[in-house]
């Protein structure tokens, strides 16, 4: 069982080991590409960090959807399309999209990505207490 | 120039842990420019040498069908400078390792000493990326021979690691057609 409490800090732990950042630039709102510097690369080992925390699986592509920018059907005219909301609401059930879909610029969607979203995702898979 | 910054395997089991030794050396001759009158190995080849440790240790246990690559050096600390006439004796062992990439947490000793310690994160690529076939596993496995893996390496069950079987395939399917060596003319004496 993990406190709300608990989850930040062990997330907070996994991205200062994976970032190299200090403790306290880890906030809810920091975004991992924008404000904490994330590369392509560090997903990876993002994902191996939390697995390990948490003591959870993280399938490939479940927390960091791959290809859904590329995808023509979803992105068009660096926009999402309607049936790209939708699938993004679809995968990603733990991210807050409500600001995102008023103008969903696909430059900006990885400012989606931000500390609070991966504790959510983690709440989603651990009991929460 | 072959890029082999180890010099042999003495321990190697499957999907675990390896250890491989680098020998140093004043034949090496960048340690005459590092420095110059105070040869010192320097601590990115120390890097190089635990990276081909962890390296083939991750790439042997997907038998070769993903090409594993450094992608990330979480953490490299180094304790003391390492001279010619020192065996480093490097030690992977693999922390996690799945479909994506594997992390693997090494350490350099010489004799009882601990002169280095790293975690690196490596990452699997496809066979060929845009078609091209990045890494031609003969070289793989050619360096594996001559790194002893053959000898020491076993499996968790205690089998020995053996080639893998593909490999005569690959070769009767790519590899050019030897020509005949060329005859040598020995001239004897008038």
């Amino acid at each position: 069982m993990h406190t709300k409490d608990e989850i930040f800090e062990k997330v907070q732990t996994a991205l200062v080991d994976a970032l190299g950042v200090d403790e306290d630039e880890v906030t809810p709102d920091s975004t991992l590409t924008g404000d904490l510097g994330a590369e392509s690369i560090d997903f990876l080992d993002i994902v191996f960090r939390l697995e390990k925390a948490f003591d959870i699986k993280i399938p490939r592509g479940e927390l960091f959807p791959e290809s859904i920018l590329t995808d023509a059907q979803y992105v068009k005219d660096g926009k999402f399309t309607e049936a790209g909301l939708s699938e993004l609401r679809q995968r990603m059930p733990f991210a807050n999209l409500d600001e995102f879909a008023k103008n969903p610029v696909a430059q900006e969607f990885g400012n989606l990505f931000t500390v609070d979203m991966i504790c959510n995702y983690i709440g989603q898979k651990v009991a929460v207490a | 120039m072959r890029w082999i910054w180890i010099d042999r395997f003495i321990e190697f089991e499957s999907g675990r842990r390896a250890k491989a030794i680098k020998n140093v050396t004043l034949a090496e001759d960048h340690l005459h420019d590092h420095f110059y009158g105070y040869p010192v190995m320097p601590n990115s080849l120390i890097t190089e040498g635990l990276a081909q440790t962890g390296g083939i240790l991750v790439g042997e246990h997907g038998n070769f069908e993903e090409k594993v690559i450094l992608a990330k050096i979480s953490r490299a600390r180094f304790e003391f400078a390492a001279r010619p006439g020192d065996t480093l004796v490097y030690t992977a062992e693999i922390q996690d390792i799945r479909k994506d990439g594997a992390v693997v947490s090494a350490t350099s000793h010489v004799g009882d000493r601990l002169q280095a310690q790293a975690e690196l994160m490596f990452a699997h690529l496809d066979q060929g990326i845009g078609g091209k076939t990045l890494f031609e596993p003969k070289n793989f496995v050619f360096t594996m021979k001559l790194l002893g893996v053959f000898d020491v390496g076993r499996q968790s069950d205690g089998s020995p690691v053996t080639q893998p079987p593909g490999l005569r395939k690959w070769r009767a399917e790519n590899d050019e057609p030897r020509s005949e060596p060329a005859r040598r003319r020995v001239h004897r004496g008038a």
